[in-house]
């Protein structure tokens, strides 16, 4: 379980991104962090792993402080995919996926069969088995994700925090990812990440969390948080909140301040439509 | 579950009941075997070629002492390899060495490509010093001239990571920028100083600055190989956190690497491993930019294999440009450092031009 205490996070000119924030991450749960850019979801989410060292406050992980824990012991429990990451020239996905067994190794046991068999599982999870020799750089969007996804899997950590794992990919791919990352959490993982979509968001996640300027404005399941007053409250946008058809969670549909511009569509439909009957 | 063999491109050596394992790249071996063989041929050419005339075969029996010791020539051969000839090819090996893991690892570090071991103003601070030695100080004083060349690249590079510091870390952006920026700087002072120095000292100055292992001695190689015995061994034991460096920062954090820490290692490391090179040759260019880049293409970019072989590569390297520089323009000497710069201003255009896209 992860624990934030009075959280208080910030670069240079001190602790002024996040202020003061208390949340804990159910285990087993997936959680998703939604607010506008420049909210502080990428903070928070290095200030939950090590990559920021809090100015106020502590991150818990099962009761100890991540910043008081051997580096490598941390790094068998929660491990990190920061938002697009970048892979030496050259580097083939089996290599980049091996290189996620580091926290298990010491300069003795840099490879033994564990780690072997470990690897090819997180590749075979991931689909990229086939791809194993191919250079990173080499990859298309979607593939490239897969790989620094199962780089992640081979640290075999109980939870994983991902920086907007969809970002750059096309629709297609980014319900790949997603529906990769839901198999996951179904194995048992905790999965914290940031999205910037708030329809996969309630699709994906267990808990929504949602910040603005630092600070939580709304938490709780999809339903309670995705609504018309706190979308508004979050993102300063009007918005309608109708049932997914699919999935039955909520959908959010944004109004603008001039209901878009295909005005004589807009016009066909007499009033607003509360729910949509999957053809 | 049917599990599909992947085709690894490493060979896994695993200690039976022993919890010691290690991977290294598959071409690593083939790599070395080649640069070594490579190597020793340019190495017995090199001694061989000269204004005394011997056969490879007389180099060879010298090398390996089975020189018959009744041949009308011993005394002359034994001279002629172990005093003039050996010294100065070992030590353009050792300088190569040194200077590509050098490179090889400040481009890891910074995750870039185009930088080399002077990118902290290493050779700029080592200039400066050797420069102001040989203008100011008479020649008595020139068995000095590495310490004060060593001390001023070292003093430099410290400089830079002190000023790169911030807030508790540094980034590769701001050290890049600093170190460009002294590199600046001392240069202006190096050339300063020139403007006002005498003609010879002035000469003497520049063949120093273009980097030349003419009139390296026994002293030298052992001064030198005895750093290399310290040094060479922590670059190659530093391979596994120079491959999660070279993911970034944020990956290595998250693997459990204290990135802060290593990075300053390294940076030590590849700093003394160029400035004790630079001590003893002066700054020659390039070796450092390019073996780390064509080793990364020929044996990938795991550190465990690719730094080896980059230093094998360096080494080579070099006793090949040093062979170039006496044959080109003999009797005369082209120092060691232009045969570089003339090897390695072409590659670095191409590589300019590669990453510009
Ligand atoms: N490395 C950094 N140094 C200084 N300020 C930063 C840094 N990274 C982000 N910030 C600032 O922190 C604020 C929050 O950024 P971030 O957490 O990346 O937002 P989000 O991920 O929600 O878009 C922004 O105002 C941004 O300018
Ligand atoms: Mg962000």
């Amino acid at each position: 379980m992860i624990q934030a205490e009075n959280l208080s996070l910030g670069y240079d000119s001190g602790a002024n991104i996040i202020h003061q924030l208390t949340l804990t991450l159910t285990p087993g749960h997936i959680t998703a962090l939604v607010g506008p850019n420049g909210c502080g979801k990428s903070t928070l989410l290095r200030g939950l792993s090590r990559l920021l060292k809090p100015a106020h406050g502590a991150v818990y992980l099962d009761g100890q402080d991540i910043h008081a824990m051997k580096a490598k012991d941390l790094a068998r429990q929660l491990g990190i995919l920061p938002q697009a990451p970048t892979a030496p020239e050259g580097l083939t996905v089996h290599e980049l996926v091996a290189q996620g067994r580091y926290p298990h190794q010491n300069w003795f046991q840099q490879w033994s069969g564990d780690d072997e068999r470990i690897v090819a599982e997180a590749l075979e999870q991931t689909n990229l088995t086939l791809f194993a020799d191919r250079p990173v750089d080499t990859l298309s969007g979607g593939q490239r994700q897969r790989a620094w996804i199962a780089m992640a899997l081979a640290q075999q950590t109980n939870v994983l925090l991902l920086d907007e794992p969809t970002t750059y990919l096309d629709l297609a791919h980014q319900i790949d990812v997603l529906d990769l990352l839901a198999e996951l959490n179904e194995q048992g993982r905790t999965i914290v990440m940031v999205l910037h979509d708030l329809n996969q968001a309630a699709r994906y996640a267990d808990t929504i969390v949602a910040l603005r300027g630092g600070q939580i404005v709304a938490q709780g399941t999809p339903d309670q948080v995705i609504t018309s007053e706190n979308i508004l409250q979050v993102f300063g946008l009007d918005a309608d909140v109708i049932v997914d058809p699919v999935t039955g969670t909520p959908l959010c549909v944004p109004i603008g301040r001039r209901g878009g511009r295909n005005k004589k569509a807009a016009a066909s439909i007499n009033g607003k439509v509360k729910t949509v009957i999957p053809a | 579950m049917a599990e599909r063999r992947i085709r690894q491109t490493w060979i896994a050596v695993r200690l039976p009941r022993l919890p010691i394992s290690f991977k290294i790249d598959r071409r690593v071996p083939l790599a070395a075997l080649f640069l070594l063989a490579f190597t020793l041929v340019v190495l017995v050419m090199s001694i061989n070629y000269g204004a005394y005339n011997m056969s490879p075969l007389d180099v060879i029996q010298t090398l390996t002492g089975t020189l018959p010791a009744d041949h009308p020539d011993y005394r002359n051969f034994v001279l002629v390899v172990h005093t003039f000839r050996l010294p100065r090819i070992l030590l353009a090996f050792l300088v190569g060495t040194a200077l590509a893991t050098s490179g090889a690892i400040m481009q890891s570090i910074t995750r870039n490509p185009l930088a080399e071991p002077g990118i902290l103003g290493v050779t700029a601070g080592a200039g400066l010093a050797a420069v102001a030695m040989i203008v100011w100080f008479n020649d008595a004083q020139m068995s000095l001239l590495p310490w004060a060349a060593f001390g001023g690249a070292i003093l430099t590079a410290a400089a830079v990571y002190l000023l790169a510091w911030k807030r508790g870390a540094t980034s590769p952006v701001r050290l890049i920028l600093i170190g460009v920026a002294f590199a600046a700087v001392l240069g202006s002072l190096t050339t300063f100083i020139l403007v006002f120095g005498e003609i010879n000292d002035v000469q003497k100055a520049y063949v120093w600055l273009t980097g030349s292992v003419y009139g390296g001695n026994w002293q030298h190689v052992r001064t030198l190989g005895a750093w290399m015995l310290v040094l060479l061994p922590l670059a190659f034991l530093s391979a596994r956190s120079l491959n999660a460096l070279n993911l970034g920062d944020e990956v290595a954090t998250g693997f459990g690497v204290r990135v802060e820490r290593q990075r300053a290692f390294l940076l030590v490391i590849s700093v003394a491993l160029a400035s004790v090179a630079v001590a003893v040759a002066g700054t020659i260019g390039f070796v450092g930019l390019i073996a780390p880049h064509i080793t990364r293409r020929l044996v990938g970019p795991a550190h465990e294999g690719m730094l080896p072989i980059t230093a094998l590569f360096g080494g080579a390297l070099l006793v090949l440009a040093d062979l170039i520089g006496r044959w080109v323009i003999a009797p005369s000497e082209l120092p060691i450092g232009i045969v570089t710069a003339l090897i390695g201003a072409p590659y670095f255009m191409l590589l300019l031009v590669r990453y510009r896209k």
